[in-house]
């Protein structure tokens, strides 16, 4: 954990000093990512850096596991934690391997392990490593170069990462790859991570928790979901923009929006009289056919009518089917592709979880926002 | 030829004087170096002493060598060197100065800024950081400042004959004295070619020491 006490930090003196970060206090839990956003010189950077060290304090403390960091001496604080920058700092004499093994190198493990840990960090970020190993920095694409970013931060398996922009560098269709990358990385890793960013989209993707700066002050600190449906004042409403309740698509998952326990179910087995039957008592436009727990299409009652046979055999199969962990987002925009107000949901072995539709999605959404009035 | 002529009847004499030249330049080159790189480095910390050192080192430069010899001989004839090969080490790592201490900086100093924030932020010392950083990185530059000195020293040594530090200058200050054009030319000769071997020689090296990651990404025209 990251205890933030107070912390201020006044670059020049006298007449030129310019305050970079005013009495900040916050936590970063440990195992959490929490991304730090704001436009550039508002302090956000300053504060990576001061973790570590390459900045001095100018008040308050910083702590790591009640630990506060000026007990520690600065090169074995900065070995203890990893860092990644925008702009990477690959070393180009050394090779991918030796760049990969600085920090192993600096705390004097034994050849065989850093080959084995090396290895290991490769294949983690998807770099063949006998492909990868004994090239050089100049060989490797940008995106490639970032990768390498990333497991040189990682290489000692530190528990904290500290990360300026670090995928700040590549083209935005690789970014997307090595930010989902990353989150699957981090997903098994567990790490406490300090990720600065200018980019919104970015900090609510990889973000636990956001904590937006204005000229050196922390003006919010909350989850994205909290960020975006209750912006704190009009700069974070600006900053987070106009879409916000569009960028909540995003972070929401079909699962917390579907109706788990749908009445319009219909076995496949059963004979069209009786569902069309089903359909009128109940006034429902359609009804989703199961086979087996398995969906298998829908059908309404225009597809029923003057039909005696089993449903299954005129069933309509639905255009696609949504992930129980697909965003709102990715629904949405599958309604609107297919021309569809309900869509299936499966669970991760195709079985039947539910049905999501654009009502659903509404009413998840104002659900958030009415927690605003509490 | 009687150039040729003289080279072959005195070649005992010749390889004497090469020997002779290319041991005070190298000598003084390789002393030059141990002065010179540690001062190049140590300037990189701050902006205000580099500027004073640099400026310092082209003042030396300016110096004419004669004049400088001149200099010299007073102080030097208090411990019995006023002559000979002390003062021509000496003036020889003197004008040496500039051209290292400058390359040396600059080298250091244009190690990208990112490498030394992500050496520093990954908790490499100092020490290590220039050990594996910034000299691998800065060693092409520096040597080509010790191939200008020692190019530079050569010519420089072939003067320092006049106050009897011996070297292939001897061929040429005697030969003037007895009006010996031969002898002249052959010194002339020797010395031209004496400076372009050692400056291939030191192009190779420079070649030699330019670390594989870096020529990789020379060549991809990063």
């Amino acid at each position: 954990m990251i205890r933030y006490e107070g912390v201020t930090k006044i670059f020049g003196s006298g007449g030129e000093a310019v305050t970079a970060l005013d009495n900040v206090t916050f936590d970063i839990e440990k195992g959490q990512v929490v991304t730090f956003l704001g436009p550039s010189g508002c302090g956000k950077t300053t504060l990576l850096r001061l973790t570590n060290r390459l900045i001095t304090l100018t008040r308050g403390t910083i702590t790591i596991n009640e630990r506060d960091i000026m007990s520690v001496g600065q090169v074995k604080l900065r070995q203890s934690m990893g860092y990644a920058i925008q702009a990477i700092g690959l070393f180009p004499n050394k090779t991918i391997y030796g760049n990969i093994a600085t920090v192993p190198h600096l705390l004097g493990w034994d050849e065989k392990r850093i080959r084995e840990r090396v290895d290991e960090l490769l294949l983690m970020l998807r770099l063949e490593p006998d492909v990868f190993r004994n090239r050089y920095p100049a060989e490797l694409s940008g995106g490639q170069q970032q990768r390498v970013g990333v497991a040189r931060c990682l290489a000692a398996n530190p528990e904290i990462l500290l990360m300026d922009e670090p995928f700040g560098a590549i083209d935005p269709i690789n970014r997307e790859e090595i930010q989902n990358e990353f989150l699957r990385v981090q997903g098994k890793l567990k790490k406490t991570i300090a990720f600065v960013t200018h980019d919104i989209h970015e900090a609510i993707k990889m973000g636990d928790k956001i904590a937006i700066f204005q000229d050196g002050r922390l003006i919010q600190y909350d989850t994205p979901e909290i960020i975006l449906t209750r912006p704190q004042n009009k700069y974070i409403a600006d900053f987070v923009g106009a879409d916000r309740a569009l960028k909540v698509l995003g972070l929401l998952r079909a699962e917390e929006a579907m109706n788990r326990k749908p009445k319009n179910v219909l076995q496949a087995s059963i004979d069209a009289r009786e569902a069309l039957e089903f359909l009128e008592e109940n006034g429902f436009q359609q009804a989703i056919v199961i086979q087996q727990g398995k969906p298998v299409g829908y059908v309404t009652s225009k597809l029923l009518k003057y039909e005696n046979t089993e449903v299954k055999n005129i069933v309509e199969p639905f255009p696609t089917y949504v992930g129980m962990y697909d965003t709102l987002r990715d629904v949405m925009s599958y309604m609107l592709m297919h021309d569809m107000r309900v869509l299936c949901v499966i669970d991760g072995n195709g079985d039947f979880a539910g049905t999501i539709s654009l009502d659903n999605i509404q009413k998840c959404i104002l659900d958030i926002y009415a927690e605003d009035t509490e | 030829m009687n150039v040729l002529d003289f080279m072959q009847k005195n070649a005992d004499r010749c390889w004497l004087l090469t020997w002779e030249h290319i041991w005070i330049v190298a000598f003084s080159v390789f002393l030059a170096t141990l002065i010179a790189v540690p001062i190049g480095i140590a300037i990189t910390r701050n902006e205000q002493v580099a500027k004073r050192v640099i400026n310092t080192a082209n003042i030396l430069m300016t110096i004419p060598s004669i004049a400088l010899f001149g200099i010299m001989l007073p102080i030097l004839s208090l411990i019995g060197h006023g002559l000979g090969k002390v003062p021509a080490v000496i003036a020889l790592v003197l004008y040496s100065q500039l051209p290292i201490i400058r390359n040396t900086y600059i080298a250091i100093k244009n190690v990208p800024p990112e490498l030394v924030d992500a050496g520093r932020g990954l908790g490499m010392s100092n020490w290590r950081r220039l050990k594996e950083v910034e000299i691998p990185l800065a060693i092409p530059v520096i040597i080509a400042g010790l191939r200008t000195a020692a190019v530079m020293s050569i010519g420089i040594a072939a003067i320092a004959a006049y106050i009897g530090a011996g070297g292939l200058g001897v061929f040429i200050q005697q030969g003037i004295a007895r009006v010996y054009e031969e002898m002249i030319i052959a010194g002339a000769i020797l010395v031209a070619f004496l400076a372009i071997f050692v400056d291939a020689g030191m192009a190779i090296l420079e070649n030699l020491v330019t670390p594989k990651g870096v020529k990789i990404a020379r060549k991809l025209g990063q």
